[in-house]
Parts: C-alpha cells; sequence; structure tokens
C-alpha cells in the first residue's frame, strides 16, 4: 500500500461502519479502499442492502447512535479527515470541503424555510458574510443549476420534484466544496428530470472542475457521470475500474451479473439475473462473500480473496484474476499491521 | 403480536405489569373474601356492623413509625372466657351473685380512647343489677359504675357522673389508667381487672357483658369517622377502579377508532357530519353535564361510568384517529383491498383499524388511570356513589372530615398511593408497549 | 376484450372545500383496445395520467367521460355485487411490493383475503389455491412462507406475494403499476420473466405502467406514451423503439440510454421546461411548449389527432398500427404526397 503523497482528492483506506443491533452488528460498511481523482467522478454502484449509503455516511461521518465500529482512514487532499475532532470535522470538512445531495431531496428540504435562505444556511454559519451577500451568493448557484431567481423566496412545496433536487445540489454548491457526494441523486425523479440533472451535473464537472462521488443502484444512470466505478457487494468494494472498461467488461462475476441484469432499450441482449440473495450483514461469510450466487465458484472462494492489481490499473476482490493480475494487495484485515510495521 | 422476550427487556415493563398483576390479585381477593352484599353492608355501617370498631382509628402499621406502642382494640366478652372466671353464690332463695372477673394486660403508653361495656340481660320481669370495679396494676379499685340492664344495655363510664366524680379526670378513659405517681398523664402500665358483680331476681334470669376498649390503631388502613374499616373501601375499590377504568378506556378508544375510520373511509358528508359532532362535543362542558346528571338523575357509578363513555364516544380520540386513518387510506394495499373486491366495512375493520392498533394500545393503556382519576374527581365533587364503596369516596370522607387538619393523614394518603400506583402501573407498561409496538421512538 | 374509448377522468378542485375551482384533466380523452393474450405497455412521466387511468380501469375511480368496455360490460356504470364480480377479474399488481402488503397480516392472510372475499367459503379449496399460486409464483417452500409477516420477506419475495394475490383468483386482466420499479436491479428482470410467464400461460390482457423504457420491450407487444393526459403515440413496440416519432418519445428515447462509458462525453438533449398543468392545459398539442418543433400558429392552436406514422424506409405505412398525435405526421404525408404528385 502506497501512502506517498498523491495527486488523489480523496483516499478511503479500510474504511469500516458497524452498526449494533440487537441481534449484533451490522457490518454495513466492512474495509472498503478506493480513489477519488481531482475533476473526476467515482461511480459506488450496488443494490440495496449493499452498504452504499452507510458508505456515504461514514465519509461524512454522519453518524446515527448505534455505531458499534467506526474506524480507517479518509484523506482528503493528503489529510487524515479521521483523525479530526468532531468539533473541527464539523466546522471545517462536512459541507465546507465535502458536500452532500442527499437520497431524498424532497424531504431533506425545510417545509418552513424559504428555499433561498436554506441554500444560503451553510455559508451564514460560519458567520464569514453577511446575510444580503450570502443571498446573492445563493442566487449565483440558483442561476448556475437553472433554478428561477424568484425560486429563492418559495417554499420547498411549491418546487417540483426536479426543482428541489436542484435546488439541493445549489445549497451543496453554495460552500465551494471540493467534492460533493450524491446519494441517489435522481433515483426518485422521472426520465426527462434525470437526464437534466445530470446534465447538469456534466456541466459542472467539465466546467468548474467539480469533483463528484456518486452513489447509485441505477447503473445505465451511473454511466452518465462516471470516470471511474466502484462496485460495493454485502459491504465491501469488488471491483474498481475505469468506466469505460467497466462498462465494456466488467471483471468480477457480480459486475458482469450486475451488468447483465440491466434491461436494454437496443440490441439483442437478453437480460438475466442473479439468483439467491445478498448474505446478511449480521454475519457475513467468510471467503468470498459472492460465492454462494456466483456461477464462477471454484474451491478458492472458500477463502476471502485479496485485491489484484491488473495491469490496466483495475482493482478486483475475486481469485479468477490472480494469474492476470500484476499484484495483490493483502486483505484488509492484515492491512492494519502492514501499515504499522511500514 | 408481542412477545414476552421484547417486554422482557423493559425492567419498567416488569415492574408495571408486576403493579398491574398485583392490583388484580387484591380485585380478586376483595370479590372473594367479601361478597358484595356483605361489603355495601360493611360500608353503610351502623351499630350491629361497627359496634366493635373505633372511630378515627389510625392504621395498625403507625406503630412501625412510633417509640411506644398505641393501643389496638381490645375486647373482653363474659362469653368467650373460661368457666373459671365465672362465679355463682347464692345469697338467698331469689338471689344470685354473679361474678365475672376479667383481666388484660396493658402495656401501652398512650390511654385508651374509648371505652364501652356492652351488657346483656336475660330476665322475665326484674332486672339484674350489675356492679363494675375497676382494679388497677397497683391494687387500687374504682368503682366503675352500677348498671341496671334492660335487654342491651350500653354504658359508657365516662357519661356517668357518679363515676366521673370519683375518677378525677376529664374522661373515665383517662382516669380508670392514670398513674397516679405521676405528674404528666400516664397510663399505668400492668395487668388491670374488671370485675362485675351482679345480683340476679329470678331464677331462670342472666346477663353476659361485653368490654370494649377501642384502640387507637385498628386494621392495615385504620377506621373513618363512622367506625367503618377504610381496608374495605380500598379493597373493594380496586376492583371498581379497574373496572371502571378499563372499561371506559377500552369502550371509549374502540369507539373513537371506529368512528373515525368510518368517518375517513366514507368521506364526504359522513366525514364532516362526524367531525362537527365531535366538535361540539369537544366544547361541552363535561363536568359540569356530569354533575347535572348526578344531582338530576343518578349517582350511581354505572350510571357515571355510562355518561363518561357517552361524553368521550365522539372525543378527542376521533380527532387523534382520524388524521391517522387519513394517512393509512392512502397505503397501497388497501387500494389493493379495494381492487379485489373488499367492502368498506372489511376494508374498515380489516385493513385500516389493526394498522392503528399497534399506536392504540400503548395509549389505551396509558389512559386507564386517567378513568380511574376520574372517577375519583367525580367522588370529590360530591357525585360518588351512594353505596359502593370506592377509593375516591374514602378520598371525599376525609376531605370533608378535615382528615390532614386533624391529623388523620392516612385516610387521604391510602387512596391516593393507591391511585398513584394504578397511574405508575399502567404507565410503565404503556410507555414500554409504545417502544415495542413503535420502534422508530426508540432512542436508537 | 377491454376497449378504452374516449376516456376522461377529471377531478374537480374546490375553493376552501366548497365552491368550484376548476377540474383536472387527469385523464383527457383516451381510446385504446387490448385483446386477451397481449400485453400493452403505458409509458409516461408522472403526473401524465397513467395512474389515473389505471385507477379507472380497476374502476377506483369513475370515469368523468367516456366508457370503458370490459367483455362487454360497461365498467363505468357496475355497482354493488357486479362491481366485486368484474373486480375479481381484473388483477392488480403494485409499485411498492412492502406497501401493498398489509404488514399486520401473514402470508396466509393476505392471499387467503380475495378468496374470502369473493365467496370462496370451502377452507381445504381456498388452502389449495393457495398452495397452487405460491408455486406458481415460485413462491416456496410454500409451508415456510405462510406464516411469514411481509416484512420477513426480500423485496422479490414480496413482489411475488403481491402478484400471487392478484393471480389467486384467475383474472382476465391484469393491471401492473410499475411492477419492478422498487426493485433491485438484479432481481427486476427475474419478476418480468416471472409476469411474462404467467401472462403467456393463462393468456392474460396485461396493461403494464411504467417510466422505464427499458423493461417495456421484454414484457409487451405493444405500447403507447402518454403525455399530460394524452396518448400521443401508439406503436408495436419495436416499431416505437426504431422509429420514434412523436418528439416527446423522441426525448424519453433520448433520456433513457443503454449503460455506456460514451454517456459520460456528451450531454443529452432533453426539452426544456416540465409538463404542463392538468388544470389548465395548453391549447393545441400539449407538448407543444416545449417541442423545438413547434409549428407556430399550428401546433399551439389546434389540437391533432392520430394519424398513422410514415415510415422511414419504404415510404408505406406500417402496418397502420404504428400512430403519433402530432402534426409533423401530416406535415410528413403531405410532403411525401407533394413528392409523389
Amino acid at each position: 500500500m502506497n501512502n506517498n503523497e498523491t495527486t488523489d482528492l480523496l483516499r478511503v483506506r479500510d474504511l469500516k461502519l458497524h452498526f449494533r443491533v440487537k441481534s449484533g452488528a451490522v457490518q454495513a460498511v466492512d474495509g472498503v479502499n478506493f480513489d477519488l481523482p481531482k475533476n473526476q467522478a467515482t461511480v459506488i454502484l450496488g443494490e440495496s442492502g449493499c452498504g452504499k449509503s452507510s458508505l456515504a455516511k461514514a465519509i461524512l461521518r454522519l453518524l446515527p447512535k448505534n455505531v458499534d465500529h467506526y474506524s480507517g482512514e479518509v484523506f482528503l487532499n493528503n489529510q487524515d479527515i479521521m483523525k479530526l475532532s468532531d468539533e473541527q470535522f464539523r466546522k471545517d470538512i462536512r459541507w465546507q470541503r465535502i458536500a452532500m445531495v442527499p437520497q431524498a431531496a424532497l424531504n431533506s428540504l425545510n417545509p418552513v424555510m424559504r428555499v433561498g435562505d436554506q441554500v444560503a444556511e451553510p455559508i451564514l454559519l460560519d458567520g464569514k458574510l453577511t446575510k444580503k451577500e450570502a443571498m446573492e451568493l445563493a442566487l449565483e448557484k440558483f442561476d448556475q443549476v437553472g433554478v428561477p431567481a424568484d425560486f429563492l423566496y418559495r417554499y420547498a412545496f411549491e418546487l417540483s420534484g426536479g426543482m428541489r433536487q436542484r435546488v439541493a445540489i445549489a445549497m451543496s454548491l453554495i460552500t465551494e466544496p471540493e467534492m460533493v457526494l450524491l446519494d441517489e441523486p435522481t433515483s426518485a425523479l422521472d426520465v426527462l428530470t434525470q437526464a437534466n440533472i445530470m446534465n447538469l451535473l456534466k456541466r459542472f464537472k467539465a466546467e468548474k472542475k467539480a469533483s463528484f462521488i456518486l452513489i447509485t443502484h441505477d447503473i445505465a444512470t451511473s454511466s452518465e457521470l462516471a470516470d471511474n466505478v466502484a462496485v460495493m457487494y454485502a459491504g465491501q468494494v469488488v471491483e474498481v475500474s475505469d468506466a469505460h472498461n467497466f462498462f465494456t467488461e466488467p471483471l468480477h462475476p457480480y459486475s458482469k451479473a450486475l451488468m447483465d441484469s440491466v434491461p436494454r432499450l437496443y440490441g439483442e441482449m437478453q437480460p438475466d439475473f442473479i439468483s439467491g440473495q445478498p448474505p446478511s450483514l449480521l454475519k457475513p461469510p467468510t471467503g468470498c462473500r459472492f460465492a454462494d450466487r456466483c456461477p464462477a465458484r471454484f474451491e478458492r472462494c472458500s477463502d476471502e480473496p485479496p485485491v489484484f492489481n491488473m495491469s490496466d490499473g483495475r482493482k478486483v476482490k475475486c481469485w479468477l484474476h490472480e494469474s492476470d493480475s500484476v499484484s495483490a494487495e493483502s486483505n484488509p484485515d492484515t492491512w492494519e499491521e502492514m501499515y504499522a510495521k511500514s | 403480536m408481542i412477545r414476552w422476550s421484547e417486554i422482557r427487556q423493559y425492567p419498567s415493563a416488569i415492574v408495571g405489569l408486576a403493579i398491574i398483576f398485583g392490583f388484580i390479585l387484591l380485585a380478586l381477593y376483595a370479590v372473594i373474601t367479601i361478597p358484595y352484599s356483605e361489603a355495601l353492608e360493611r360500608w353503610r355501617g351502623g351499630e350491629a356492623v361497627v359496634e366493635n370498631n373505633p372511630r378515627n382509628a389510625r392504621p395498625t402499621w403507625v406503630n412501625w413509625f412510633n417509640q411506644e406502642n398505641l393501643p389496638p382494640t381490645l375486647i373482653l366478652d363474659s362469653r368467650e372466657l373460661p368457666e373459671t372466671a365465672i362465679s355463682y353464690t347464692t345469697i338467698s332463695d331469689d338471689i344470685e351473685e354473679k361474678v365475672i372477673t376479667m383481666s388484660f394486660d396493658y402495656e401501652y403508653a398512650s390511654f385508651v380512647p374509648e371505652l364501652t361495656f356492652f351488657i346483656e340481660a336475660d330476665f322475665i320481669e326484674k332486672q339484674p343489677f350489675v356492679e363494675i370495679f375497676w382494679v388497677t396494676p397497683n391494687g387500687e379499685e374504682i368503682r366503675a359504675g352500677e348498671v341496671t340492664p334492660g335487654g342491651q344495655e350500653i354504658y359508657r363510664p365516662t357519661q356517668d357522673d357518679r363515676v366521673m366524680r370519683r375518677v378525677e379526670a376529664n374522661s373515665a378513659e383517662v382516669g380508670f389508667f392514670l398513674d397516679p405517681s405521676l405528674a404528666e398523664p400516664t397510663p399505668q402500665k400492668g395487668t388491670y381487672q374488671v370485675r362485675l358483680v351482679g345480683l340476679i331476681f329470678e331464677e331462670e334470669s342472666d346477663f353476659e357483658a361485653k368490654l370494649v376498649m377501642y384502640g387507637a390503631v385498628h386494621g392495615i388502613a385504620g377506621t373513618d369517622h363512622l367506625r367503618r374499616d377504610i381496608s374495605v373501601a380500598l379493597l373493594w375499590g380496586t376492583p371498581i377502579a379497574m373496572a371502571f377504568g378499563l372499561v371506559a378506556a377500552l369502550v371509549i378508544t374502540a369507539a373513537n377508532m371506529i368512528i373515525a375510520a368510518t368517518s375517513v373511509w366514507y368521506g364526504g358528508w359522513v366525514d364532516s357530519a362526524i367531525q362537527r359532532v365531535t366538535d361540539v362535543n369537544l366544547i361541552l362542558p363535561g363536568l359540569p353535564l356530569l354533575i347535572l346528571i348526578g344531582t338530576l338523575y343518578s349517582r350511581s357509578i354505572w350510571v357515571i361510568l355510562g355518561m363518561v363513555i357517552a361524553l368521550n364516544i365522539f372525543g378527542g380520540g376521533v380527532k387523534t384517529y382520524r388524521s391517522i386513518f387519513l394517512q393509512t387510506r392512502e397505503l397501497p394495499y388497501i387500494e389493493a383491498a379495494q381492487a379485489y373486491g373488499a367492502g368498506s366495512r372489511r376494508i374498515i375493520f380489516r385493513y385500516l383499524i389493526p394498522r392503528v392498533i399497534p399506536l392504540v394500545i400503548p395509549a389505551l393503556v396509558t389512559s386507564v388511570p386517567a378513568f380511574v382519576f376520574t372517577e375519583a374527581t367525580l367522588a370529590l365533587l360530591g357525585l360518588g356513589d351512594p353505596v359502593l364503596p370506592t377509593w375516591g369516596k374514602v378520598i371525599e370522607n376525609a376531605r370533608s372530615q378535615g382528615a390532614l387538619f386533624n391529623g388523620y393523614y392516612y385516610w387521604m394518603l391510602e387512596p391516593a398511593v393507591l391511585m398513584m400506583l394504578v397511574g405508575v402501573g399502567f404507565s410503565l407498561v404503556g410507555f414500554a408497549l409504545d417502544r415495542i409496538f413503535n420502534p422508530k421512538l426508540r432512542e436508537i | 376484450m377491454l376497449k378504452v374509448d374516449d376516456l376522461h377522468v377529471w377531478y374537480e378542485l374546490k375553493r376552501f372545500g366548497l365552491g368550484h375551482a376548476g377540474y383536472v384533466r387527469a385523464v383527457d380523452g383516451v381510446s385504446f383496445e387490448l385483446n386477451a393474450g397481449e400485453a400493452m405497455a403505458c409509458v409516461g412521466e408522472s403526473g401524465c395520467g397513467k395512474s389515473s387511468l389505471m385507477k379507472t380501469i380497476l374502476r377506483l375511480n369513475k370515469p368523468t367521460k367516456g366508457t370503458i368496455d370490459f367483455k362487454g360490460i360497461n365498467v363505468g356504470e357496475l355497482d354493488g355485487l357486479d362491481l366485486r364480480d368484474y373486480r375479481s377479474k381484473v388483477g392488480f399488481i403494485q409499485q411498492d411490493p412492502f406497501g401493498a402488503l398489509a404488514p399486520f397480516m401473514t402470508i396466509q392472510q393476505i392471499l387467503e383475503e380475495p378468496l374470502i372475499i369473493n365467496g370462496f367459503t370451502n377452507a381445504a379449496e381456498r388452502q389449495s389455491k393457495i398452495e397452487t399460486i405460491m408455486e406458481e409464483v415460485k413462491l416456496t417452500p410454500v409451508e415456510e412462507i405462510l406464516p411469514k409477516f411481509p416484512h420477513m420477506l426480500s423485496g422479490g419475495q414480496q413482489q411475488r406475494v403481491v402478484i400471487a394475490r392478484a393471480m389467486i383468483l384467475e383474472p382476465d386482466l391484469l393491471v401492473a403499476d410499475e411492477p419492478v420499479s422498487m426493485l433491485d436491479a438484479s432481481v427486476r428482470v427475474e419478476i418480468l420473466k416471472l409476469l411474462r410467464n404467467l401472462q403467456e400461460k393463462h393468456n392474460l390482457a396485461v396493461i403494464y405502467i411504467t417510466h422505464d423504457l427499458s423493461t417495456v420491450r421484454y414484457f409487451s407487444e405493444y405500447i403507447f406514451v402518454m403525455y399530460a393526459g394524452q396518448i400521443v403515440e401508439f406503436a408495436p413496440i419495436k416499431s416505437l423503439l426504431e422509429n420514434p416519432t412523436h418528439p416527446y418519445t423522441q426525448a424519453l428515447l433520448e433520456a433513457s440510454g443503454d449503460p455506456d462509458a460514451k454517456n459520460a462525453l456528451e450531454y443529452k438533449e432533453i426539452p426544456p421546461g416540465e409538463p404542463p398543468s392538468l388544470v389548465n392545459p395548453p391549447s393545441g398539442c400539449r407538448f407543444h411548449p416545449r417541442c423545438k418543433f413547434a409549428i407556430k400558429g399550428k401546433c399551439d392552436v389546434d389540437m391533432p389527432k392520430p394519424m398513422p406514422v410514415v415510415d422511414g424506409s419504404n415510404m408505406a405505412i406500417t402496418g397502420n398500427k404504428h400512430v403519433a398525435a402530432c402534426w409533423l405526421v401530416e406535415e410528413e404525408w403531405k410532403e411525401r404526397a407533394g413528392l409523389t404528385n
């Protein structure tokens, strides 16, 4: 593991977030590693219950009360933000440097506050700007996300779903954060609105050099923005790949199956489904967590596969790629020890 | 729907359940050991029932807090004495002398509050003549009175001027026990003897005597101003309070729920009508109406219960549940039920109501004490049931007799504690049920 | 089998609960026919009237104008037992499987309800029907699932229960409202295949309501696209995908692409604005304020009638089944007439 300074904006290393429930600990995020280069979008792709939303919570340290275990390293511009105190994190990181567009924009806006005031709220909180300056900035962001200026003085319920989502995006951009975390930003929206929002995000990436983490289950939509794709399964990242290679030929059997399950508008491909169900995160299986549903499983799969680095820079956590890989990273379990040694 | 293992995680619920269970046992105990008619009789009072009870006696448990014990009621009855205590001597052909010697130990630091002889004579023409002698532990003998009992005779020495002249005290009760060697009025401790010497003038006639030294403490709950044992009211008040609270809570909640569901499901003018009736009902002054009914019609607890229910059928619950049903009505499974042909009644009872039961049961359990308190409130306002012993009646009596000014705090305290326990018990269970049924309310 | 003719579903708006304040024209003149064994997809964005159309077919709403004819019965006028009979012939599959199942009932109770309501008094008969249908939708092992509550099942299994409930009365028509949109990608296809199999096996007519064009072609023969309460294009699915004619259909297809890394490199051409208010829809073609091909003085004045589209390759009518309500089609016909004349 190379911990030298990199140009990556965000590096997540062995991030773990377990929740305590009555019957044990839910290992929602269990040793996740991925990088987000500057001015790129990394898509976290996964099905419901794979831990992708918990990953967002873990990165932004928006933790519920029943946290059982929370560890790992998150480097933002080479600074380990996991080492910051909660107070510092709240003041300097959350929303100032990493902003978030939550899953349900409809419910994330305060119904009794004008949306303009809400958008200005994050910059007013640190007290550097006057109310007037903040509102001017909010107006500028509204303009950028394509919301008419008079919407500043409206309430959330007066806005359509697409407009609300734009407002939520404006709110995330107001502090000029280094990166924005988008949690299923379009899943509740209509196709046309969805495409509009994706266009908007694309423009921000191109023109404003914004960096995004996009958490989604929708593969077709994810391809609209992705530079890199990280596939999550049962609390772990099983494949990290650049978008081009991923959408043409995914490596991990789960990624393949997932891609095969997408119904296509064109072409002759018949979609197929993945039989079985993902394992319980209370007691994930030892060995490869996908093995039970994997069509290509063999005897090695009863051991947990390490992450194999492929020659083209892709990473895959599957024994099938042991032979054609250039190197292997040790299992997340032993990674802490190695780090201690170095 | 609800598992014991879930309840067990809430120690408060266990405590609450234990309290409720305790009350249920108490209610059963009351109903089984004191039949209804007997309870009414004992509560109605009257001489025959309460002649052995002291007036305004404290509960025996006050002795736990006193350094020296207060005397309980002591009863000496010639009919229960051993034969050796009674002797007959023939004085002449017609006259026989009967001597009853009763003795008792007195080890208490305070005087007996009240002392009464009940002498029952059996004769044809000539009444017996009875002299009473009181012998204190130091051997002094006081002539405690002469009685010529005509049938049932109640003799209170303190009301006999001749006796009072002899004892040099404010009352016979003090005079009979006073220790002359001490400056402060203090009773002598030791063995007293009471001798009744009776002259019988007929062969067939006889007399029996009973001495009741009313105690300063009596039973586990004490007695009231009418010598009634408060414990009877507390015991029998339990099933009544439970029945009142549970019936009111159940009927009102069920009615509120059904009315709200009907209102929401049919909508339109049905909804409007029900909501207007509820609005009107909510602004009706309930308490004055109840007082009116109690004054003009009946104060029977069941009539009052009926009225409380009637006044609450279109109560605030209708509004609360309506807002819940309005959301429930929009759920897809209701639409599905319509789509496979479920009728309105089935949708209301099988689909709408079960959905809100988890919200309702905790509220129902928590509302039980409120109705128990309602009964007490009404009793306090003079609307207590005229014949039934209830907790509210006890409090009302205590209040009207100035219990707190006169130091009879137990009189007020006992029913109040029971009501508080009911409140605590049902609330603890209600809160726990709320958390079990509605996990979103849990802190984590 | 099902014939919808000039159906209007309007909801009255009231001012302060009393005065009349106009109508929401949720469905405004929709006509189509559906034969036994055919699957028809209805595609449109939220608020286009597809849910109102569906609810009216299920007779949860009454039509304001127009008729729904089901095997010769006028559905709009049914009442009492006749209505119950009709509803037993129409199965309903909802979008959110968890919401569609009463959370306090076991699967056994859930599946038994339609039977009890529709007069199956024999418990053994009910039980055998439940078991048969569960086998059919692959809810196995039956004995293990029956006593469970919905929340104990996975999303896919819940949707199977919903399908089983819709199928248990052996309906002739199935209305499926976004049956897979709440499910994970990996189970979607499984449920769609199951529905397709059931449809073929029981010769069901299916109305498949969705906003997701990509699932349509695996499931249905025909498709109609709704916009602002009206059908803008109707076609066999293949024809629609190859030759989308109405600008709105084109926009929908443009917006919903297949996963491809190239998507990230280009912007999509999406019509501006949002669907119009159904209280006060625009005059003429309802799409004209957003349409870049709108012809001034025509599209904003006259409402286009559905007409057969011009096939691009051989200038012939595409089996006359592909129709679109757009003045451009007329223009194209005129142009061709001009050329051939």
